[in-house]
Order: C-alpha cells, then structure tokens, then sequence
C-alpha cells in the first residue's frame, strides 16, 4: 500500500498560485484606461476572432488574459449572469460591483477546489457618468479583487505597462480617446501600424441614450479610429 | 460555493429564453387569471420602402368597451436593425417584446455577431409556440417582424451602389407559425381596412416620408372602422409610433414629425368630406 506524500496547505497554495501565475505570464498583454471619452479596453491579440475584449452589459465591459477557453467560459457566464439580472430588476440594476464579485467568488472556489486553478486574470470595466465615476475591477486566479483607478494592465508585460503609464502622461482622465489610444499604444510598445491591436470602448457619448433606444455603450473601433 | 450560478459556467445555449426558462421559469409571462378586463392592443401595419422597411402601429389599447392607455407602444426596436409590433393581449405583447429584444441581445453578446434576419424570425416563432398554452386560453399575442438586408453584406468589398437595403416582413400565428410577406402586411383588430388602404396606397420604393404618409393613411381607415384602433390624437398631441429599418439601422420617426403628417392627412379627409357634401348634412 502506498501512502500518499504529506503536502502542507502552505506549499499547495503557493504551487498552485506559481502555476496559474505562469501561465498568465505567457499570455500577451492587455490594458484598460479610463480618458474623458469613455473607458478604452486595449489587447495585444494576434486573432481577429478570439477576443479578449467584450461586452457584458450597457455600460460594463470585460478584458481578460490567459488561456482562451476558461476566460471565455467566464465571460459567458458574466453575459448570462447580466442579462438574468437585468431581466429579473431593471437594465441600470446590474453593476460591475456585483458582477466583479461574482467573478471573485467562482475564481475562489476554482482555485481551491477543483483540480487545477485557472489560468485568467480579468478586469471588470464600469462606464460612469465622468471618468471619477469610473469603475475598474481588477480580479485574479485565485479570486483576490483590487478596486483600480484610471488604468490597470494584465498580463506578461503588465508592471512595465503600468510603471510607464503611471510615469508619464500624467492625468488620463482628460484625454480623449485619440490621445488616451496614442498613450494606451505607447505604454504597451506597439507600433500604430501593429496589426495585432484588439481595441474598444466604452462610449460616454452614448449615455444619454433614451430608454427606447439602445442603452448598450461598448463598441469596438473601426480601422480609421486605429490609424 | 456562492458566485455565479453552475448554469452560467455550463450552459451551452446562446438563447436568453431557454437560460430564463431553465433557471427562473416564474419570471416568464404567464397569464394567471385572466377575465374581460384585460387590456388589448390593435393595428399595426409594415410596408417595404426604398430605405428598407417602415412599421407603424396605433397607441390605444382597450379592456372591454374601455381605453385602458392612450399612449401605450406597440412599435418597438427589436435590435439595431430590426423591429417588431404586436397585437393581442397589452402586458403579455410587452412581456413578450421585452424577451425578444434580449433574447436577440444575448445572441449577439455570447456569440459575438447577431443572429440573421430569417434567424431572429426564427427565434421569435419558436417563442410563440412556447407560448401555445397561453393562446389557447384566449390571451393571443401575434406579432409582426420586419427588418432590413444589406444586399450582397456577405461580401464587404461590394461597391456600395450595389448594397441597396432590402426589406422583408415576417407574420407569425399563435401556433408559431411564419409566414413572409411581401411589400405590405398588417395585424390586429383594425388590419382589414389597413390592408385594404395599403393595397392601394403602396407602390414600389416608395421615400420615407411618402411611406409614413401611406401607413398614417392606413391607420386612419382602421380608426375609422374599429373602435380598437385610436388614431392620431391632435387634441392631446399623441401620434402613432413610426419606427423605420435602412441603411443605418433602426430609428423612430421623431414624434412631432409624425403629428404634422397627421395633421396633414385628417386635413385632406375633412376637405374630402365636405367636397361630398357629408359635413353639411
């Protein structure tokens, strides 16, 4: 009879966090910024069909890094779980608050439950009426949840991003999006002619949409908005 | 384990309406109990334009020989490039829009496009035979669908002269049943005399403007003739709702607007009747 090896809760943690922190590590980068025009969702995404940026709701939008299928699943599930919300109360009662902890408490429960942790780190983006009213959630594999203000960055190169970002053009909040794009590009060191540029936003010109309307705020940018 | 729900991880279904009807059927319409007081919608009529397709319908809805609601809506946007109309019974015909235009959202979110045209119809008459037990209990609800096509949109590189919009109106009964119609169709109470006045009142790629004129026409001759039917109300600004499907999307005819056009048309019916002679007697 063999007896299984005896693993400290201590060590088991730290390995499973190394593992899922590794794989993130591979992934490319992505960064989220807020600026006057609304909140502009940026990724290094070599696919033009497997996103990393999304829509959850009208004013709540979804970037994520690490392995496609697990972030995927969990965007679906954020989809879902908007829609239900907003179905069963009102569209303006679904916030990124909840959604974020929702996200936290899965993420949790993966991380010490199931066989492996999975290997995603997200942010939850919430437009606000003006940039301080900006939402930024930023959650990890292990369902640890950070409240970020003005940018947050994910992914392999994302300290460099952020210490460039924080270093330089000084207060984003007053940018608009063709500036806040330039800035966004150049923290994360892409050419403006990379093809590999995932970009949307979360419009703010789009919140005094009627009720009759579209209240929805995300769209992805066109190729003249890029070059 | 609180957070999301198991359902949301591993559900496999891009349809809103079978997430709600798997974890939270109670939240569905269902009639309850239903009696002689409920309120109903009446006409609503589309026609294809050269724009793509216009849909209008009138504000009244009734319960029994009373006007519940002088202003209720029964033209909506479905998504950005569709709309839909209902008549039947008022709060079910809400209900059922609402659930229609996320179930149509909720596509688009999860699977990243939207549905086709013919698609959305699809899904909107499966969701009527879902609701089969609620028409057999007399609480009918029948809509009208209509959209536009980009001609030749499967292929981006078109020159734009040849992307002309198409329009294309679906009909639908209780069963679920889809039927789809050409150049013209209207619903309701009041559709006789709507479709009569559209028969002759349509031509081929007619403007907007002449389009709206040509259904505020058919809704006059459907108020005329059913009491289920309110026309434009000038005396307390009310004017039916006009929403128009073309090349750039969904949008509603500016309620002002649509008011002066009516204005128009009960003008030329006053002048028309006492050219007969009927205002003097």
């Amino acid at each position: 009879m063999t007896v299984p090896f005896y693993v400290s809760p201590e060590q088991l943690m730290k390995d499973r966090a190394d593992f899922a922190r590794k794989g993130i590590a591979r992934g490319r980068s992505v960064l989220v910024l807020g600026c006057a025009d609304g909140i502009l969702l940026l990724a290094e995404n070599a696919s033009p069909s497997l996103n990393k940026l999304a829509e959850i709701y009208d004013r709540i939008g979804f970037a994520a890094v690490g392995k496609y299928n697990e972030f995927e699943g969990l965007r679906q599930a954020g989809v879902r779980y908007a829609d239900l919300r907003g179905y069963s109360y009102e569209r303006s009662d679904v916030t990124a608050r909840g959604l974020a902890n929702a996200y936290a408490q899965t993420l949790a429960g993966v991380f010490t439950n199931a066989q492996k942790p999975y290997e995603v780190e997200l942010v939850v983006a919430e437009l606000g009426t003006a940039p301080a009213a900006d939402r930024l959630f930023r959650v990890s594999y292990d369902g640890s949840i950070a409240d970020e203000r003005s940018h947050v960055a994910l992914g392999g190169g994302a300290e460099a991003i952020t210490a460039r970002l924080d270093a330089g053009p000084g207060d984003l909040a007053g940018l608009g999006l063709r500036e806040a794009l330039a800035a966004g590009r150049e923290a994360m060191g892409l050419t403006a002619d990379s093809a590999h540029l995932e970009a949307a936003l979360l419009d703010r010109t789009r919140l005094g949409a009627s009720a009759a309307q579209s209240r929805r705020t995300f769209r992805r940018l066109t190729e003249e908005e890029l070059a | 384990m609180s957070g999301f729900e198991p359902a949301f991880l591993s559900a496999t279904s891009s349809s809103f309406f079978d997430l709600v009807s798997g974890l939270r059927p109670d939240a569905l319409p269902t009639p309850g109990h239903a009696g002689a007081g409920v309120p109903e919608g009446t006409t609503v009529l589309a026609l294809t334009t050269a724009e793509g397709v216009l849909m209008a319908g009138d504000r009244r809805a009734t319960a029994g020989h009373q006007i519940a609601h002088r202003r209720i809506e029964k033209v909506h946007r479905a998504d950005a490039e569709s709309v839909i109309g209902i008549a039947g019974t008022a709060g079910l015909s809400l209900e059922l829009i609402r659930l229609f235009q996320l179930e149509l959202e909720h596509y688009e979110k999860i699977e990243g496009t939207p549905l086709s045209l013919e698609g959305k119809a699809n899904r909107l008459a499966a969701m009527l035979r879902t609701n089969l037990g609620l028409a057999l209990q007399g609480l009918a609800v029948v809509p009208l669908f209509a959209g536009a096509e980009l001609a030749g949109a499967d292929s981006p590189g078109a020159e734009p002269t040849a992307r002309a919009p198409r329009g294309r109106i679906f009909s639908f009964d209780v069963t679920g049943g889809k039927y789809e119609e050409v150049s013209w169709h209207a619903i309701g109470s009041g559709s006789g005399p709507a479709r009569s006045a559209l028969k002759r009142l349509w031509a081929p790629a007619l403007e907007t403007e002449a389009a709206a004129i040509a259904a505020l026409e058919a809704l006059a001759d459907a108020a005329e003739d059913d009491a289920g039917t309110g026309g434009a109300d000038l005396v307390h600004g009310i004017a039916p709702v006009i929403r128009t499907v073309g090349p750039e999307g969904e949008r509603r005819l500016d309620e002002a607007y649509v008011l002066d056009l009516a204005a128009a048309v009960v003008e030329r019916r006053r002048a028309g009747a006492a050219n007969r002679g009927e205002a003097a007697r």
